[in-house]
Formats: C-alpha cells, sequence, structure tokens
C-alpha cells in the first residue's frame, strides 16, 4: 500500500473552561489516502470539528497536547507558524459551514479567489485573477467574467459555498477539508454542492475529509467513514460495511433512530435515551455507556480502544470485541 | 357525529368538516426602498393556497427555505392576518376576527418552535413559562396551576421537580419539551410545528418526534408539521404538501409521494434527500435542479418553478397550472406531470 497523504496519530486537543478541562479531541488516529474522500460523522461536540481545526492547526484557544498530524509524513504540529502558513491553503484548504462568514464582505469575490495563488504561487494580480475566474467557470459559477466583480452579498448560499470551494482549489492542494459544507443549505442546492465535490474530486484527485451529522451525505459520498462520539472516534470502517453491520452500539443505535425516506412502514422510532455527555464531566469508561443498550459491567470502568472487529471494521466497545453481534427488537 | 363548538364561537361544527381549511390564502409583506421609504413592492410569501387539515392528522408542509411554509403556518394560526382569502378554523371564518373573537380562539390552537434557545424566555422559570398561557386565560390558579404544571412536565417526560429551575439550564432536547408542555398548557386541539426538530441533534430528533405522535393519540391533536426534512415529514405526517415560492406544487399521501411524485420539483426534491443505505445512494438516479429559487418579490409568471423545471416548455410561462386531482387525495399542479 502507499504512503497515505494524511495521518493524525493519538491527537489530543484540549480547551481550559472554567468549568474545567474540555478533552475536544482526545485519541484520535486515522489516516487519509490519495484521493479518497473520507467521512468523519457525529454529532455536536462529538470533536469532528476541532480535529479539523487541529490539522490545520487553527485550533486556538483550543491545544494540541500531544499527537501527530502527518502530511506526507512531515509533521504539522512541529511546524513553526511561518511554515504553517505555506501548508494552509497551498497543501490543505478548508471550507466550512457558513461561506458568508468565511468570506470577507467588503473585497470582491475574483480578488479573494486569487489570493491563495497570489501567496502561494506568488503570481501577479493579472495572472491570479484569471486563474480565478477559471476557476469559478469550473466550480459552476455562471458568467464568472462578471460574477468575480461582485461582492460576497450578491451571491445566494450555494453560490458562496461555489465560491469558498474555488477558493480551495486554485492552489490544487492535495487535501481538502469540507466541514459540514451543506449544513447551511437548501436540499436541493446541498445536492449541487455534494456533486460538485464528487467531480473535484474525481478530476482534481483532491483527498477529501468530508465532516457531517448526515449519514445520508456519508452513504453517498465516502467509501470509508470514521464516527466519532465524545471527542474519540467509536468506529471506523468502509462505509457500506458500518451501515450495514455496526461494529458499535452508538452507531447501531444512531442508524436505527433516524427516519428513512424509503420506509415502507410507519414504525415507531428508536431513540436513543438520554443526551450526549458533558466533555468536562465525561461518564466514566466508555463514554456512551449510560445511553448504550448493550452495557456490561467492564464498560463503566474500563475505556475500550479501538480495535479490530470483523472483517474491515474497527470499534471501541467491549462487547463487540468480546464477539457479541448487535441486534435488537 | 358529536357536535363541538369552537370555544367562545358560536357556530356549530362536527368532525366530519375539516378542523381547518384554507382557501386562496395570500400573505403578502411590502418590501419598501428609497429615503421616502415607500412601498415599491411585495413578498408573495403566500401566494394562493388552498389546503385542508382534517380532525385529527397530521399534514407535513415541506419546502425549501423562503418557500413561505412558515408564513402559512402562522397565517393559520392567526399570529398574521391574511393579504387574502380565508381561513377556517371549525367552520368559523377566523381570516380577519379580532380582539376577544380572537383571543378565545386562541385557546384552540398552539406553536411549537424551531429554537428552542430562542423561543424561551431566560428570565422566567419554567413553571411560569408554561403557566404563562394558564393565565391569560385565566384557566387556573394557585396550587391547581402549580399541579397542572406539574402535570404537563410529567407529560412531556421531564422531572415536575423542574418547575423552579430556568432555561439554560436545559439540554436543546429538553427545552424543546418545555415548548411543547408551554404548547398544551391551553388543551388546544390544533398545533403548528414549525421546524421543531431541526435544531435538535441526530440522536434527540427521534425522541422528540416519538413524543409529538405519543401525545397526538393521547390528546387527540391536529398537527401541520412543517419541516425541511422530508424524511422526517413523510414519517410523521399522514400527507405531505409540496410548497414552493408561495404555492403548493403537490399534496399526497407521504408513501405515495415518495413512490410516485407527479411534480417534477417533488421527484428532484426527493432525489435530493440522501438515503443513510451506502448500497441504495451509489445507485440512485439523481435529478440535480440547476440555479436557486426564483425571488418572491417578482415571482415567475405561469408556474413558479418553470425557471428550475427540466421539463418546462412555453406553455408553463403562460399559465398557473392547477392542483389538479390523480386519485386518493394526490393532487399536483402542473400541466407536464412525471408519470
Amino acid at each position: 500500500m502507499t504512503q497515505p497523504v494524511l495521518e493524525v496519530q493519538d491527537l489530543h486537543t484540549v480547551f481550559a473552561t472554567k468549568e474545567g478541562t474540555v478533552k475536544a479531541v482526545d485519541g484520535v488516529s486515522f489516516e487519509l489516502n490519495a484521493g479518497e474522500t473520507l467521512g468523519v460523522v457525529g454529532e455536536s461536540g462529538c470533536g469532528k470539528s476541532v480535529t479539523a481545526l487541529s490539522i490545520m492547526r487553527l485550533q486556538r484557544p483550543g491545544r494540541i497536547v500531544s499527537g501527530k498530524v502527518l502530511l506526507k509524513g512531515q509533521d504539522l504540529t512541529r511546524l513553526t507558524e511561518y511554515e504553517m502558513r505555506e501548508v494552509r491553503g497551498r497543501e490543505i484548504a478548508m471550507i466550512f459551514q457558513d461561506p458568508m462568514t468565511s468570506l470577507n464582505p467588503v473585497y470582491r469575490v475574483g480578488w479573494q479567489v486569487a489570493e491563495p495563488a497570489r501567496l502561494h504561487h506568488g503570481w501577479d494580480k493579472k495572472k491570479a485573477l484569471q486563474s480565478a475566474v477559471s476557476m469559478l467557470g469550473r466550480v459552476g459559477i455562471p458568467a464568472p467574467e462578471s460574477r468575480a466583480r461582485d461582492y460576497p452579498h450578491q451571491f445566494s448560499g450555494g453560490m458562496r459555498q461555489r465560491v469558498m470551494i474555488a477558493m480551495g482549489l486554485t492552489t490544487t492542494p492535495e487535501v481538502l477539508i469540507a466541514d459540514e459544507p451543506t449544513t447551511a443549505l437548501d436540499v436541493t442546492i446541498q445536492a449541487q454542492i455534494l456533486d460538485l465535490l464528487r467531480h473535484v474530486n474525481r478530476e482534481f484527485g483532491t483527498a477529501t475529509i468530508l465532516i457531517t451529522h448526515n449519514l445520508g451525505v456519508v452513504a453517498g459520498m465516502c467509501k470509508r467513514v470514521v464516527v466519532m462520539y465524545a471527542g474519540r472516534i467509536v468506529e471506523a470502517g468502509p462505509t457500506k460495511d458500518v451501515f450495514a453491520h455496526p461494529t458499535h452500539p452508538y452507531t447501531w443505535s444512531l442508524l436505527r433512530s433516524i427516519p428513512r425516506l424509503d420506509a415502507e412502514q410507519h414504525e415507531p422510532l428508536r431513540p436513543i435515551e438520554g443526551v450526549p455527555p458533558n466533555l468536562v464531566d465525561l461518564p466514566s469508561g466508555c463514554s456512551f455507556h449510560p445511553r448504550c443498550a448493550f452495557k456490561v459491567e467492564r464498560c463503566a470502568r474500563d475505556v475500550p480502544v479501538l480495535l479490530q472487529v470483523g472483517e474491515s471494521q474497527r470499534s471501541a466497545c467491549w462487547v463487540t470485541q468480546a464477539g457479541t453481534e448487535l441486534k435488537g427488537a | 357525529m358529536p357536535e363541538t363548538a369552537v370555544k367562545g364561537l358560536k357556530r356549530a361544527w362536527t368532525t366530519a368538516e375539516p378542523l381547518v381549511s384554507v382557501t386562496d390564502l395570500k400573505v403578502w409583506f411590502p418590501v419598501s426602498s428609497g429615503v421616502m421609504q415607500r412601498t415599491t413592492g411585495h413578498v408573495h410569501a403566500v401566494d394562493g393556497v388552498d389546503l385542508e387539515i382534517k380532525a385529527g392528522e397530521t399534514v407535513g408542509l415541506v419546502g425549501e427555505s423562503g418557500c413561505g411554509k412558515s408564513t402559512l403556518g402562522r397565517a393559520v394560526i392567526r399570529l398574521l392576518e391574511p393579504t387574502g382569502g380565508g381561513v377556517f378554523f371549525k367552520g368559523e371564518d377566523i381570516t380577519h376576527i379580532r380582539g376577544e373573537h380572537l383571543r378565545a380562539l386562541r385557546r384552540d390552537m398552539a406553536m411549537i418552535f424551531q429554537d428552542p434557545y430562542a423561543s424561551l424566555d431566560p428570565r422566567q422559570t419554567v413553571g411560569d413559562i408554561i403557566g404563562e398561557p394558564m393565565d391569560v386565560h385565566h384557566l387556573a390558579k394557585g396550587k391547581q396551576r402549580q399541579e397542572r404544571i406539574r402535570e404537563l412536565l410529567r407529560v412531556v417526560g421531564m422531572n415536575p421537580r423542574y418547575a423552579d429551575r430556568y432555561p439554560h439550564e436545559f439540554s436543546g432536547g429538553q427545552r424543546q419539551r418545555i415548548g411543547i408542555a408551554r404548547a398544551l398548557a391551553v388543551e388546544p386541539t390544533f398545533i403548528v410545528c414549525d421546524e421543531p426538530i431541526s435544531a435538535l441533534d441526530v440522536s434527540i430528533q427521534a425522541q422528540i418526534i416519538n413524543l409529538l405522535e405519543a401525545l397526538q393519540a393521547k390528546f387527540k391533536l391536529t398537527y401541520l408539521f412543517i419541516a425541511h426534512d422530508l424524511s422526517v415529514v413523510k414519517h410523521i405526517s399522514n400527507r405531505v404538501a409540496v410548497m414552493y415560492l408561495g404555492k403548493i406544487m403537490e399534496v399526497a399521501p407521504g408513501r405515495q409521494l415518495y413512490k410516485r411524485p407527479r411534480h417534477p420539483y417533488t421527484g428532484s426534491l426527493l432525489s435530493a434527500i440522501p438515503i443513510p443505505d451506502p448500497a441504495i445512494e451509489l445507485q440512485r438516479e439523481r435529478m440535480i435542479l440547476q440555479g436557486d429559487v426564483a425571488s418572491p418579490v417578482n415571482p415567475p409568471s405561469g408556474c413558479r418553478f418553470r425557471t428550475r423545471c427540466p421539463r418546462a416548455r412555453e406553455h408553463c410561462a403562460e399559465e398557473v397550472p392547477p392542483l389538479e386531482s390523480y386519485g386518493d387525495e394526490h393532487k399536483a399542479a402542473c400541466f407536464y406531470p412525471l408519470d
């Protein structure tokens, strides 16, 4: 196997708060292979966004306390801020949930899209702007030449997200991190943006980390998926296996709790009881155990680590690691 | 059929008639511009909607942001006064009622809001939030009021002792339960749920959906359930209405709508919704719509969807397609429907 483009190894990121230390990312490891789209799913507060921000070293006021982020073998956590600036935008680009707050309202869109190429490639204004216009066209913005002269507020939500993607691609980065890129958009616009991301992945071969809370989006976009809960990865594996036979009770119950468009009959939903835990005061042992239907005595005592369960998946669960299959009424 | 009168209203009504009916409803908002702030146009938020809701059923209302679904919901329970058309509740014309008449009507309907953080007064205790509608309508006082508040908290699955706490002490899901308890305080027959689960975490959404279904069975409630998530709407609703730019494009029982959409907008909306199953997702044929929703200030002539419609022809710009029946409570407004 070839070396992964990006490797996150045992990453820990903490935030100091009045109530105590929040372990937002608590020992996360995964790898991203060239050209693939990896899904990272979880609910709010599970640490998926902080993981992404830590990769970019934008986690402040949080602190990376240990772990490595290897981009083609180079540890990003050891770079100086100056060196890191070279990586951001040139080698890893990031797009966010709310494209309005990520664009500067007082600069024309073309200028902003051209900025990474000016900074990282040292292109002059004219050349950078030309490439920006062509990139705007390639991400599906009609009449890119005149649109480049508009300001962000003149664009709709979906068009702004296209602008963000164009900006990210101007330097042809190795890695694109998309943090809930469609959450603020309507479904028909979401479909357009997801289609664009698929197209970008094919055409540019950019390896993508797609962070989302939407299991449907992962199902349609990602070959592999990582499921996070309370700062840790609880399950990882090929999307089709994880969805067909989840090996962590959280994944299992999450998949059962959502109404499906293709459901034939009306059956009552089976919710996960309780609420996601408070990160300042995590439950002992496995963080999911208070809500888990399969818990055994050990779960409240020892923290499970992510281990191989079945052919292709890894799960951090004492129950499935002991060979129990997840089944229920 | 037993006869029930609207609380405070005179006309008799039987459950055989629709509980709520809306005819050619229009809600426009003025747009002003210039130094003099003269009205220069109108946002046609709701623009000619016909809809009937039977007692005890749940009608789902889906559409993208800005399509007018919340405005329709607010006009139906008269939080907004319609610009044109009519709203009938238990057979009574409530389109323009005011004063005591309107206040009496408020005891029969309630609303559950999207944002459980913004819709509860942070300086009121949970008990006072739930008790306020009772105070307004003089429903209960003193000990009786306290008892009723505790009962409502139990009904929505919360500890009755929470009555003395404040909203900030609760999570999003619990706050939504408080909002539901407040809606139930007047013992309404009809509740408009405006995106009640959109702001909640995925694992909490199912809890609230199940609660709403249980309450409906227990108190014989009728719901207008507004959401942008078609999978949720299909799950909870008997019938689903699809709105686009102020108009209803299609109405049908949920499963029927999913299996055999007639309107091209419904078709593309359905194909845009991701299904959490990789085996299905990878094989799905996608009908991806081009462009954005047109402006409701100056909606397209004829069919409003025609500017994005893959099937649009000349005729679509000339005439507004009426809602036509496709049998079995299924109606769609399209000249060139999907088969």
